[in-house]
């Protein structure tokens, strides 16, 4: 049985696609080409299958992705997962922000913010430094974008410099980008066993 | 590539030669494939449904929702004929894409709302598979960029 998933949780779901992806039987040389830049490249997720519609989005798309997560200097590894995860929240994108929240867990070795941030949201207790770049994420993702200067002012206070600003700005923006295919061309699921019947 | 060929930074008003410019040119791979991302949602060879003409007034009409007239303004002078749509209150009932629009509108400024529904109101409308995915990548890359040059701009001290 197939249960959509609805809260937010470090759990990571499987995606089911609202639409048809590309049969890989059937995938086009550009896209079999495409689906090779992809980090997973044993097995292609149903993810990359439907995006590989559009091979020249997915082609730039994934190489932009991690230099944007990975690319060495700046912010920490682990800040960026906290700006994808705030605009993920903001976007309600529950595959998106498992896998951030699960990833921040494992970076900082620390299940405690992002327990902090599913239980309490915006009002979450959480350090001086993760505070600002939680709420510059937070607002960044609302449509139109709300940051303003005071927020770039508060990453500054606790020691953000420009590199790392700006890295949280492209981590940020990079998940309005992202929740807006996973969480719209998609659904979180679980495969759960059927309910036993109970004979009488 | 240099600064000046890339939309995100133009848009920003970046001084190419500020203190600023020299610390994000660490990341100038990363802005060269922003616009190479652009290039392929506003400008791809296998466009679809969506020709350029179209896609630039979509792109015009997500910033102008979004309060960036400056980024509107160079999307809407590739828009062609479809200029009309990138007026936010345009419905687009003349061009017959007003599930297109309705929904790209949401996508743009409510993705949180987004269910099921809405792509099978899209397929219900004609729209095929990968070229819901074709919308989608287009309407997504604007959030990013907008949020981008937003950024930059609170950045160099302007209100975004």
């Amino acid at each position: 049985m197939t249960r959509i998933v609805h809260k937010f949780t470090r759990r990571v779901p499987d995606w089911q696609p609202r639409v048809k992806p590309v049969d890989l039987a059937e995938a086009t040389p550009a896209q079999l080409d495409a689906l090779k830049v992809t980090p997973s490249n044993t097995k292609v997720s149903a993810y990359v299958l439907t995006l590989a519609h559009d091979v020249e989005s997915l082609s730039v798309r994934s190489p932009l992705f991690n230099a944007i997560m990975y690319d060495k200097g700046g912010m920490s590894r682990e800040e960026r997962e906290l700006g994808a995860l705030g605009a993920s929240m903001v976007n309600r994108c529950i595959y998106c922000a498992a896998v951030h929240a699960d990833r921040h867990a494992k970076l900082a070795k620390d299940e405690s913010v992002t327990d902090e941030l599913f239980a309490n949201g915006a009002n979450a207790k959480l350090s001086p430094r993760n505070r600002a770049i939680f709420d510059f994420a937070r607002k960044s993702a609302e449509a139109p974008p709300a940051s303003d200067q005071q927020d770039i002012e508060a990453l500054r206070q606790v020691g953000l410099d420009d590199a790392e600003i700006f890295d949280l700005i492209l981590s940020s923006a990079l998940f309005g980008w992202a929740n807006r295919l996973m969480h719209v061309l998609g659904d979180p699921v679980r495969q759960e066993p059927a309910p036993q019947k109970v004979s009488a | 590539m240099s600064f000046s060929q890339i939309t995100t930074l133009t848009a920003s008003g970046l001084d190419m030669t500020s203190d600023l410019a020299r610390v994000i040119s660490a990341r100038s791979n990363i802005l060269e494939m922003t616009q190479d991302a652009e290039d392929a949602v506003l400008r791809p060879s296998d466009y679809g449904a969506f020709p350029h003409d179209l896609r630039a007034a979509l792109a015009a009409r997500i910033a102008r929702r979004s309060n960036d007239e400056k980024l509107a303004v160079h999307y809407e002078v590739a828009a062609g004929d479809y200029a009309a749509l990138a007026r936010p209150e345009v419905s687009g009932e003349e061009q017959g894409l007003t599930t297109v629009l309705s929904i790209v509108d949401l996508v743009a400024n409510a993705p949180k709302d987004i269910s099921a529904d809405h792509i099978a109101a899209l397929q219900s409308a004609g729209i095929s598979d990968p070229d819901i995915v074709r919308l989608c990548e287009l309407v997504a890359f604007m959030a990013y960029q907008i949020r981008v040059v937003s950024g930059l701009r609170l950045m160099q001290g302007e209100t975004a």
